[in-house]
Protein backbone atom coordinates (compact mmCIF):
# COMPACT_ATOMS: atom_id res chain seq x y z
CA UNK A 1 0.00 0.00 0.00
CA UNK A 2 2.76 2.39 0.99
CA UNK A 3 4.72 1.45 -2.14
CA UNK A 4 1.66 1.89 -4.31
CA UNK A 5 1.05 5.35 -2.87
CA UNK A 6 4.66 6.30 -3.44
CA UNK A 7 4.47 5.13 -7.04
CA UNK A 8 1.33 7.16 -7.68
CA UNK A 9 3.09 10.15 -6.14
CA UNK A 10 6.06 9.77 -8.46
CA UNK A 11 3.87 9.32 -11.52
CA UNK A 12 1.86 12.35 -10.44
CA UNK A 13 5.07 14.36 -10.22
CA UNK A 14 5.88 13.42 -13.80
CA UNK A 15 2.39 14.44 -14.91
CA UNK A 16 2.90 17.81 -13.24
CA UNK A 17 6.33 18.32 -14.78
CA UNK A 18 4.90 17.52 -18.21
CA UNK A 19 1.97 19.85 -17.75
CA UNK A 20 4.06 22.69 -16.32
CA UNK A 21 5.49 23.69 -19.70
CA UNK A 22 2.15 23.86 -21.45
CA UNK A 23 0.62 25.64 -18.47
CA UNK A 24 3.05 28.48 -19.01
CA UNK A 25 2.07 28.75 -22.64
CA UNK A 26 -1.62 28.36 -22.02
CA UNK A 27 -2.39 30.18 -18.84
CA UNK A 28 -6.08 29.47 -19.18
CA UNK A 29 -5.48 25.74 -18.90
CA UNK A 30 -3.98 26.02 -15.42
CA UNK A 31 -7.22 25.36 -13.61
CA UNK A 32 -7.94 22.29 -15.78
CA UNK A 33 -4.44 20.95 -15.34
CA UNK A 34 -4.69 21.36 -11.60
CA UNK A 35 -7.94 19.41 -11.57
CA UNK A 36 -6.29 16.61 -13.58
CA UNK A 37 -3.31 16.68 -11.25
CA UNK A 38 -5.62 16.39 -8.27
CA UNK A 39 -7.26 13.33 -9.86
CA UNK A 40 -3.90 11.76 -10.63
CA UNK A 41 -2.88 12.21 -7.02
CA UNK A 42 -6.19 11.18 -5.49
CA UNK A 43 -4.48 8.23 -3.82
CA UNK A 44 -0.95 9.60 -3.71
CA UNK A 45 -0.66 13.20 -2.54
CA UNK A 46 3.02 14.11 -1.99
CA UNK A 47 1.87 15.19 1.47
CA UNK A 48 1.24 11.51 2.30
CA UNK A 49 4.98 11.04 2.71
CA UNK A 50 5.05 13.91 5.17
CA UNK A 51 2.12 12.41 7.03
CA UNK A 52 4.12 9.20 7.54
CA UNK A 53 7.07 11.24 8.74
CA UNK A 54 4.81 13.09 11.18
CA UNK A 55 3.51 9.81 12.55
CA UNK A 56 7.09 8.79 13.31
CA UNK A 57 7.90 12.12 14.95
CA UNK A 58 4.80 11.88 17.12
CA UNK A 59 5.82 8.61 18.77
CA UNK A 60 9.59 9.09 18.75
CA UNK A 61 11.28 9.94 22.07
CA UNK A 62 12.96 13.29 21.47
CA UNK A 63 14.22 16.44 23.15
CA UNK A 64 16.01 17.11 26.43
CA UNK A 65 13.32 15.12 28.28
CA UNK A 66 13.59 12.19 25.86
CA UNK A 67 9.81 11.97 25.61
CA UNK A 68 7.34 11.34 22.80
CA UNK A 69 4.31 13.50 22.04
CA UNK A 70 1.91 10.66 22.78
CA UNK A 71 0.65 12.38 25.94
CA UNK A 72 0.00 15.68 24.14
CA UNK A 73 -3.50 17.03 24.81
CA UNK A 74 -4.87 18.68 21.68
CA UNK A 75 -8.20 19.37 23.32
CA UNK A 76 -9.81 15.94 23.55
CA UNK A 77 -7.51 14.56 26.25
CA UNK A 78 -3.89 13.31 26.33
CA UNK A 79 -3.00 11.34 23.21
CA UNK A 80 -6.48 11.66 21.67
CA UNK A 81 -5.82 12.47 18.02
CA UNK A 82 -8.98 11.34 16.23
CA UNK A 83 -10.96 14.50 15.44
CA UNK A 84 -8.62 16.76 17.41
CA UNK A 85 -7.67 19.00 14.47
CA UNK A 86 -11.34 19.52 13.54
CA UNK A 87 -12.18 21.06 16.95
CA UNK A 88 -9.32 23.58 16.99
CA UNK A 89 -8.73 26.40 17.78
CA UNK A 90 -10.17 26.11 21.29
CA UNK A 91 -9.70 27.50 24.78
CA UNK A 92 -7.19 25.63 26.99
CA UNK A 93 -7.44 26.04 30.73
CA UNK A 94 -3.80 25.17 31.43
CA UNK A 95 -2.48 28.05 29.32
CA UNK A 96 -5.55 30.28 29.68
CA UNK A 97 -5.40 30.86 25.92
CA UNK A 98 -7.27 30.05 22.76
CA UNK A 99 -4.80 27.91 20.81
CA UNK A 100 -4.73 26.47 17.30
CA UNK A 101 -3.20 23.13 16.36
CA UNK A 102 0.23 24.66 15.82
CA UNK A 103 0.43 26.68 19.02
CA UNK A 104 -0.80 23.64 20.98
CA UNK A 105 1.69 21.33 19.28
CA UNK A 106 4.55 23.72 20.05
CA UNK A 107 3.27 23.93 23.65
CA UNK A 108 3.50 20.11 23.87
CA UNK A 109 6.98 20.02 22.36
CA UNK A 110 8.10 22.54 24.99
CA UNK A 111 6.34 21.07 28.04
CA UNK A 112 6.59 17.34 27.27
CA UNK A 113 9.86 17.12 25.34
CA UNK A 114 11.72 20.03 26.94
CA UNK A 115 12.56 21.90 23.75
CA UNK A 116 12.71 25.69 23.89
CA UNK A 117 10.04 27.50 21.91
CA UNK A 118 12.76 29.20 19.85
CA UNK A 119 14.31 25.82 18.91
CA UNK A 120 11.02 24.25 17.95
CA UNK A 121 9.75 27.14 15.84
CA UNK A 122 13.05 27.95 14.12
CA UNK A 123 12.05 25.81 11.13
CA UNK A 124 8.29 26.26 11.36
CA UNK A 125 7.96 26.05 7.59
CA UNK A 126 10.04 24.12 5.08
CA UNK A 127 12.46 25.52 2.56
CA UNK A 128 13.81 23.65 -0.47
CA UNK A 129 15.96 20.87 0.98
CA UNK A 130 15.02 21.75 4.56
CA UNK A 131 11.97 19.94 5.87
CA UNK A 132 9.94 21.16 8.81
CA UNK A 133 9.02 18.84 11.71
CA UNK A 134 6.02 21.05 12.44
CA UNK A 135 4.67 20.65 8.91
CA UNK A 136 5.06 16.87 9.18
CA UNK A 137 3.38 16.68 12.58
CA UNK A 138 0.50 18.97 11.57
CA UNK A 139 -0.05 16.93 8.38
CA UNK A 140 -0.23 13.78 10.51
CA UNK A 141 -2.56 15.38 13.09
CA UNK A 142 -4.77 16.89 10.37
CA UNK A 143 -5.29 13.56 8.63
CA UNK A 144 -6.52 12.10 11.92
CA UNK A 145 -9.62 14.27 11.52
CA UNK A 146 -10.48 13.08 8.02
CA UNK A 147 -14.14 12.24 7.61
CA UNK A 148 -15.06 14.22 10.72
CA UNK A 149 -16.89 17.55 10.66
CA UNK A 150 -15.12 20.76 11.63
CA UNK A 151 -16.51 21.62 15.04
CA UNK A 152 -15.59 25.05 16.41
CA UNK A 153 -18.84 26.48 17.82
CA UNK A 154 -16.79 28.98 19.87
CA UNK A 155 -19.15 28.73 22.83
CA UNK A 156 -16.54 29.42 25.52
CA UNK A 157 -16.43 33.20 26.11
CA UNK A 158 -12.72 33.34 25.20
CA UNK A 159 -13.41 31.44 21.96
CA UNK A 160 -16.38 33.66 21.15
CA UNK A 161 -14.19 36.73 21.70
CA UNK A 162 -11.43 35.28 19.52
CA UNK A 163 -13.91 34.60 16.68
CA UNK A 164 -15.20 38.18 16.85
CA UNK A 165 -11.64 39.52 16.84
CA UNK A 166 -10.95 37.36 13.79
CA UNK A 167 -13.98 38.89 12.11
CA UNK A 168 -12.59 42.35 12.91
CA UNK A 169 -9.28 41.50 11.21
CA UNK A 170 -11.11 39.93 8.25
CA UNK A 171 -12.71 43.29 7.38
CA UNK A 172 -9.79 45.52 8.43
CA UNK A 173 -8.50 47.56 5.48
CA UNK A 174 -5.00 48.98 5.37
CA UNK A 175 -1.80 49.15 3.39
CA UNK A 176 -0.81 50.65 0.04
CA UNK A 177 -3.49 48.62 -1.80
CA UNK A 178 -6.35 49.25 0.65
CA UNK A 179 -6.70 45.49 1.12
CA UNK A 180 -8.62 43.41 3.60
CA UNK A 181 -9.36 39.67 3.54
CA UNK A 182 -12.92 40.56 2.60
CA UNK A 183 -11.90 42.36 -0.61
CA UNK A 184 -11.16 39.02 -2.28
CA UNK A 185 -13.01 36.60 -0.02
CA UNK A 186 -16.28 38.38 0.79
CA UNK A 187 -18.29 37.71 -2.37
CA UNK A 188 -19.53 34.75 -4.37
CA UNK A 189 -18.22 33.48 -7.68
CA UNK A 190 -15.24 35.78 -8.20
CA UNK A 191 -11.73 34.97 -9.28
CA UNK A 192 -8.35 36.68 -9.26
CA UNK A 193 -6.67 36.05 -12.61
CA UNK A 194 -7.78 32.41 -13.06
CA UNK A 195 -7.81 31.49 -9.41
CA UNK A 196 -11.32 30.92 -8.02
CA UNK A 197 -11.94 32.80 -4.77
CA UNK A 198 -14.07 31.37 -2.00
CA UNK A 199 -16.55 33.50 -0.08
CA UNK A 200 -15.17 32.88 3.39
CA UNK A 201 -18.10 34.57 5.10
CA UNK A 202 -20.40 31.62 4.30
CA UNK A 203 -20.35 28.08 5.69
CA UNK A 204 -19.98 26.66 2.20
CA UNK A 205 -17.08 28.91 1.23
CA UNK A 206 -15.21 28.73 4.53
CA UNK A 207 -15.83 24.97 4.68
CA UNK A 208 -14.46 24.40 1.19
CA UNK A 209 -11.38 26.41 2.09
CA UNK A 210 -10.72 25.04 5.57
CA UNK A 211 -11.44 21.32 5.13
CA UNK A 212 -8.35 20.61 2.97
CA UNK A 213 -5.68 22.20 5.18
CA UNK A 214 -2.89 21.41 5.75
CA UNK A 215 -2.51 21.23 2.01
CA UNK A 216 0.14 20.37 -0.57
CA UNK A 217 0.76 23.48 -2.65
CA UNK A 218 1.76 22.60 -6.20
CA UNK A 219 3.18 26.08 -6.90
CA UNK A 220 5.35 25.87 -3.77
CA UNK A 221 6.20 22.16 -3.90
CA UNK A 222 5.50 21.97 -0.18
CA UNK A 223 2.83 21.36 2.40
CA UNK A 224 1.52 24.53 3.96
CA UNK A 225 -0.13 24.75 7.36
CA UNK A 226 -2.95 27.21 8.03
CA UNK A 227 -0.52 29.52 9.89
CA UNK A 228 1.69 29.55 6.80
CA UNK A 229 -1.31 30.20 4.57
CA UNK A 230 -2.64 33.13 6.58
CA UNK A 231 0.77 34.70 7.16
CA UNK A 232 1.18 34.62 3.38
CA UNK A 233 -2.21 36.32 2.95
CA UNK A 234 -0.81 39.21 4.96
CA UNK A 235 2.26 39.26 2.72
CA UNK A 236 -0.02 39.46 -0.31
CA UNK A 237 -1.90 42.30 1.35
CA UNK A 238 1.51 44.04 1.44
CA UNK A 239 1.46 44.16 5.22
CA UNK A 240 4.44 43.56 7.51
CA UNK A 241 5.07 40.01 8.73
CA UNK A 242 3.18 38.65 11.73
CA UNK A 243 4.84 36.45 14.33
CA UNK A 244 4.40 32.71 13.88
CA UNK A 245 1.55 31.61 16.21
CA UNK A 246 0.42 35.25 16.64
CA UNK A 247 -2.97 35.78 18.24
CA UNK A 248 -4.20 37.58 15.12
CA UNK A 249 -3.64 34.41 13.08
CA UNK A 250 -5.33 32.23 15.70
CA UNK A 251 -8.22 34.73 15.72
CA UNK A 252 -8.66 34.49 11.95
CA UNK A 253 -8.54 30.70 12.17
CA UNK A 254 -11.19 30.72 14.91
CA UNK A 255 -13.44 32.96 12.81
CA UNK A 256 -12.99 30.77 9.72
CA UNK A 257 -13.35 27.43 11.54
CA UNK A 258 -16.46 28.70 13.31
CA UNK A 259 -17.95 29.70 9.95
CA UNK A 260 -16.87 26.36 8.44
CA UNK A 261 -18.28 24.29 11.32
CA UNK A 262 -20.14 21.22 10.07
CA UNK A 263 -17.97 20.74 6.97
CA UNK A 264 -16.32 17.30 6.76
CA UNK A 265 -12.50 17.37 6.83
CA UNK A 266 -10.60 16.09 3.78
CA UNK A 267 -6.89 16.67 4.31
CA UNK A 268 -4.12 16.89 3.16
CA UNK A 269 -5.53 18.70 0.14
CA UNK A 270 -3.86 19.76 -3.09
CA UNK A 271 -3.95 23.46 -3.89
CA UNK A 272 -2.46 25.62 -6.60
CA UNK B 1 -62.95 51.75 8.61
CA UNK B 2 -60.84 54.24 10.53
CA UNK B 3 -60.12 51.66 13.14
CA UNK B 4 -59.10 49.25 10.42
CA UNK B 5 -56.72 51.82 8.99
CA UNK B 6 -55.25 52.56 12.38
CA UNK B 7 -54.79 48.87 13.08
CA UNK B 8 -53.16 48.39 9.69
CA UNK B 9 -50.79 51.25 10.46
CA UNK B 10 -49.79 49.71 13.76
CA UNK B 11 -49.21 46.35 12.10
CA UNK B 12 -47.07 47.88 9.36
CA UNK B 13 -45.07 49.81 11.92
CA UNK B 14 -44.52 46.66 13.95
CA UNK B 15 -43.38 44.78 10.86
CA UNK B 16 -41.12 47.53 9.51
CA UNK B 17 -39.44 48.67 12.74
CA UNK B 18 -37.46 45.48 13.41
CA UNK B 19 -36.50 45.34 9.75
CA UNK B 20 -35.10 48.86 9.98
CA UNK B 21 -33.28 48.04 13.19
CA UNK B 22 -31.77 44.95 11.55
CA UNK B 23 -30.58 46.92 8.57
CA UNK B 24 -27.74 48.52 10.55
CA UNK B 25 -25.24 45.66 10.55
CA UNK B 26 -23.01 45.54 13.59
CA UNK B 27 -19.43 46.66 13.01
CA UNK B 28 -16.95 43.75 12.71
CA UNK B 29 -15.62 42.66 16.08
CA UNK B 30 -18.59 44.20 17.93
CA UNK B 31 -17.68 45.18 21.47
CA UNK B 32 -14.25 43.58 21.02
CA UNK B 33 -13.19 45.90 18.19
CA UNK B 34 -10.82 47.90 20.40
CA UNK B 35 -9.21 44.78 21.87
CA UNK B 36 -8.94 43.30 18.39
CA UNK B 37 -7.13 46.36 17.04
CA UNK B 38 -4.64 46.23 19.89
CA UNK B 39 -4.13 42.49 19.47
CA UNK B 40 -3.69 42.83 15.70
CA UNK B 41 -1.06 45.54 16.08
CA UNK B 42 0.83 43.49 18.69
CA UNK B 43 0.92 40.44 16.39
CA UNK B 44 3.72 41.60 14.10
CA UNK B 45 7.37 40.66 14.34
CA UNK B 46 9.50 43.13 16.27
CA UNK B 47 12.02 43.00 13.40
CA UNK B 48 9.60 44.74 11.01
CA UNK B 49 11.11 48.22 10.43
CA UNK B 50 8.97 51.14 11.59
CA UNK B 51 8.33 52.32 8.04
CA UNK B 52 6.82 48.92 7.24
CA UNK B 53 4.58 49.11 10.28
CA UNK B 54 3.06 52.37 9.05
CA UNK B 55 1.33 50.26 6.39
CA UNK B 56 -1.03 49.14 9.14
CA UNK B 57 -2.24 52.69 9.78
CA UNK B 58 -5.79 53.32 8.64
CA UNK B 59 -7.01 56.61 7.21
CA UNK B 60 -10.60 57.71 7.70
CA UNK B 61 -11.73 55.92 4.53
CA UNK B 62 -10.23 52.57 5.56
CA UNK B 63 -11.62 52.81 9.09
CA UNK B 64 -15.08 53.78 7.92
CA UNK B 65 -15.19 51.10 5.21
CA UNK B 66 -14.19 48.44 7.73
CA UNK B 67 -16.84 49.63 10.15
CA UNK B 68 -19.57 49.26 7.51
CA UNK B 69 -18.14 46.07 5.95
CA UNK B 70 -17.49 48.09 2.76
CA UNK B 71 -21.17 48.93 2.47
CA UNK B 72 -21.57 52.39 4.03
CA UNK B 73 -24.90 54.24 4.14
CA UNK B 74 -25.15 56.62 1.17
CA UNK B 75 -24.64 59.74 3.28
CA UNK B 76 -21.42 58.36 4.78
CA UNK B 77 -20.30 57.17 1.35
CA UNK B 78 -20.84 60.64 -0.16
CA UNK B 79 -18.68 62.19 2.53
CA UNK B 80 -15.87 59.74 1.83
CA UNK B 81 -16.17 60.32 -1.91
CA UNK B 82 -15.72 64.08 -1.44
CA UNK B 83 -12.78 63.51 0.86
CA UNK B 84 -11.09 61.25 -1.67
CA UNK B 85 -11.86 63.43 -4.71
CA UNK B 86 -9.92 66.23 -3.01
CA UNK B 87 -6.72 64.13 -3.00
CA UNK B 88 -6.37 63.75 -6.78
CA UNK B 89 -3.21 65.27 -8.29
CA UNK B 90 -2.37 65.61 -11.97
CA UNK B 91 0.86 65.38 -14.00
CA UNK B 92 2.79 68.65 -14.20
CA UNK B 93 2.24 68.97 -17.97
CA UNK B 94 -1.50 68.41 -17.54
CA UNK B 95 -1.59 65.62 -20.15
CA UNK B 96 -3.80 62.80 -18.87
CA UNK B 97 -3.36 60.31 -21.69
CA UNK B 98 0.03 58.69 -22.27
CA UNK B 99 1.45 55.69 -24.14
CA UNK B 100 -0.85 52.65 -24.34
CA UNK B 101 2.12 50.29 -24.86
CA UNK B 102 3.54 51.31 -21.48
CA UNK B 103 0.07 50.99 -19.99
CA UNK B 104 -0.29 47.47 -21.38
CA UNK B 105 2.88 46.42 -19.53
CA UNK B 106 1.78 48.02 -16.28
CA UNK B 107 -1.65 46.38 -16.49
CA UNK B 108 -0.05 42.93 -16.49
CA UNK B 109 2.48 43.40 -13.67
CA UNK B 110 1.29 42.02 -10.34
CA UNK B 111 4.53 42.06 -8.42
CA UNK B 112 6.04 44.71 -6.21
CA UNK B 113 5.49 45.98 -2.73
CA UNK B 114 5.64 42.64 -0.91
CA UNK B 115 7.52 42.99 2.39
CA UNK B 116 8.35 40.70 5.32
CA UNK B 117 11.13 38.16 5.73
CA UNK B 118 9.77 35.05 4.00
CA UNK B 119 9.15 36.11 0.38
CA UNK B 120 9.68 39.86 -0.01
CA UNK B 121 10.09 41.47 -3.42
CA UNK B 122 13.68 42.36 -4.22
CA UNK B 123 14.32 46.09 -3.72
CA UNK B 124 13.44 48.20 -6.72
CA UNK B 125 11.13 45.59 -8.25
CA UNK B 126 8.72 47.32 -10.59
CA UNK B 127 5.23 47.83 -9.25
CA UNK B 128 2.41 47.50 -11.73
CA UNK B 129 -1.27 48.19 -11.72
CA UNK B 130 -2.05 44.45 -11.82
CA UNK B 131 -5.29 45.37 -13.64
CA UNK B 132 -5.75 41.83 -15.02
CA UNK B 133 -6.02 40.44 -11.49
CA UNK B 134 -9.55 41.85 -11.40
CA UNK B 135 -10.54 43.08 -14.89
CA UNK B 136 -10.87 41.73 -18.41
CA UNK B 137 -9.04 44.13 -20.75
CA UNK B 138 -7.44 43.05 -24.07
CA UNK B 139 -9.29 40.11 -25.60
CA UNK B 140 -6.12 38.08 -26.10
CA UNK B 141 -5.34 37.90 -22.36
CA UNK B 142 -7.49 35.08 -21.04
CA UNK B 143 -6.09 35.01 -17.51
CA UNK B 144 -8.17 37.85 -16.13
CA UNK B 145 -10.01 38.11 -12.82
CA UNK B 146 -13.63 39.04 -12.21
CA UNK B 147 -13.58 41.06 -8.98
CA UNK B 148 -14.01 44.22 -11.07
CA UNK B 149 -16.15 44.75 -14.20
CA UNK B 150 -14.87 43.88 -17.69
CA UNK B 151 -13.07 46.84 -19.24
CA UNK B 152 -12.84 45.26 -22.68
CA UNK B 153 -13.72 47.92 -25.32
CA UNK B 154 -13.59 50.61 -22.61
CA UNK B 155 -12.72 53.36 -25.08
CA UNK B 156 -14.60 51.88 -28.00
CA UNK B 157 -17.84 52.08 -26.02
CA UNK B 158 -17.24 55.40 -24.24
CA UNK B 159 -15.19 57.32 -26.79
CA UNK B 160 -12.14 59.44 -26.05
CA UNK B 161 -13.59 62.76 -24.94
CA UNK B 162 -11.79 64.88 -22.33
CA UNK B 163 -14.41 63.89 -19.78
CA UNK B 164 -13.85 60.19 -20.30
CA UNK B 165 -10.08 60.60 -20.14
CA UNK B 166 -10.35 62.58 -16.90
CA UNK B 167 -12.77 60.07 -15.43
CA UNK B 168 -10.41 57.16 -16.16
CA UNK B 169 -7.45 59.05 -14.69
CA UNK B 170 -9.36 60.07 -11.57
CA UNK B 171 -10.77 56.59 -11.04
CA UNK B 172 -7.32 54.97 -11.15
CA UNK B 173 -5.78 57.72 -9.00
CA UNK B 174 -8.44 57.44 -6.33
CA UNK B 175 -11.23 54.95 -6.93
CA UNK B 176 -12.99 56.01 -3.75
CA UNK B 177 -13.76 59.42 -5.24
CA UNK B 178 -16.54 57.67 -7.18
CA UNK B 179 -17.67 54.71 -5.11
CA UNK B 180 -16.64 54.72 -1.48
CA UNK B 181 -15.29 51.43 -0.15
CA UNK B 182 -14.90 49.87 -3.60
CA UNK B 183 -12.53 46.88 -3.74
CA UNK B 184 -10.25 48.81 -6.11
CA UNK B 185 -7.03 50.21 -4.63
CA UNK B 186 -6.31 53.95 -4.67
CA UNK B 187 -3.22 53.76 -6.87
CA UNK B 188 -2.36 57.46 -6.98
CA UNK B 189 -3.18 58.31 -3.39
CA UNK B 190 -0.75 55.66 -2.12
CA UNK B 191 1.93 56.57 -4.69
CA UNK B 192 1.67 52.99 -5.88
CA UNK B 193 1.66 54.36 -9.42
CA UNK B 194 3.03 57.76 -10.46
CA UNK B 195 0.72 60.23 -12.23
CA UNK B 196 2.70 59.51 -15.42
CA UNK B 197 2.18 55.75 -15.10
CA UNK B 198 -1.53 56.35 -14.59
CA UNK B 199 -1.68 58.30 -17.87
CA UNK B 200 -0.22 55.21 -19.62
CA UNK B 201 -2.93 52.97 -18.20
CA UNK B 202 -5.52 55.58 -19.24
CA UNK B 203 -4.13 55.31 -22.78
CA UNK B 204 -4.32 51.51 -22.63
CA UNK B 205 -8.02 51.87 -21.79
CA UNK B 206 -8.92 54.67 -24.21
CA UNK B 207 -6.52 54.85 -27.18
CA UNK B 208 -8.30 53.50 -30.29
CA UNK B 209 -5.05 51.66 -31.18
CA UNK B 210 -4.90 49.87 -27.82
CA UNK B 211 -5.70 46.12 -27.86
CA UNK B 212 -8.40 46.89 -25.28
CA UNK B 213 -10.38 48.52 -28.08
CA UNK B 214 -9.54 46.04 -30.86
CA UNK B 215 -10.99 42.55 -31.52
Amino acid sequence: MMFQRLLVTLVGGAVLAASAGSALAQDSKVADELAKYRDALADGNPADLLEVKGEGLWSEKRGPKNASLEQCDLGLGPGKLEGAYAQLPKYFKDTNKVMDVESRLVHCMVTLQGFTQADVTKQWYSKPGKESDIEALVTFIGAKSNGMPINVPATHPEEAKMARMGEYIFYRRSGPQDFSCSICHGQEGKRIRLQDLGNLTTKEGAGFAMKTWPSYRVSQGAVWTMQRRLIDCMRQARWPEPNYLADSIVALETYLQKTATGTVMDTPGIER
Amino acid sequence: MNLKHALFGVLVAAAVMPALAQKAVEAPGGKFAKDAEQMFRASFKAENPKYWMTRLDQDETMKTCQQYRDNPPRKVGEKLEKLNAATIRYPVDGKLIGDWKEGEKLAAVGTGGHIGFIQPDPPGRVRGGNCYACHELAKKELAYGTIGPSLHHFGKVRGNSEDIIKYAYDKIYNSNAFSACTNMPRFGLHNWLTPEQITHIVAFLIDPESPVNKD
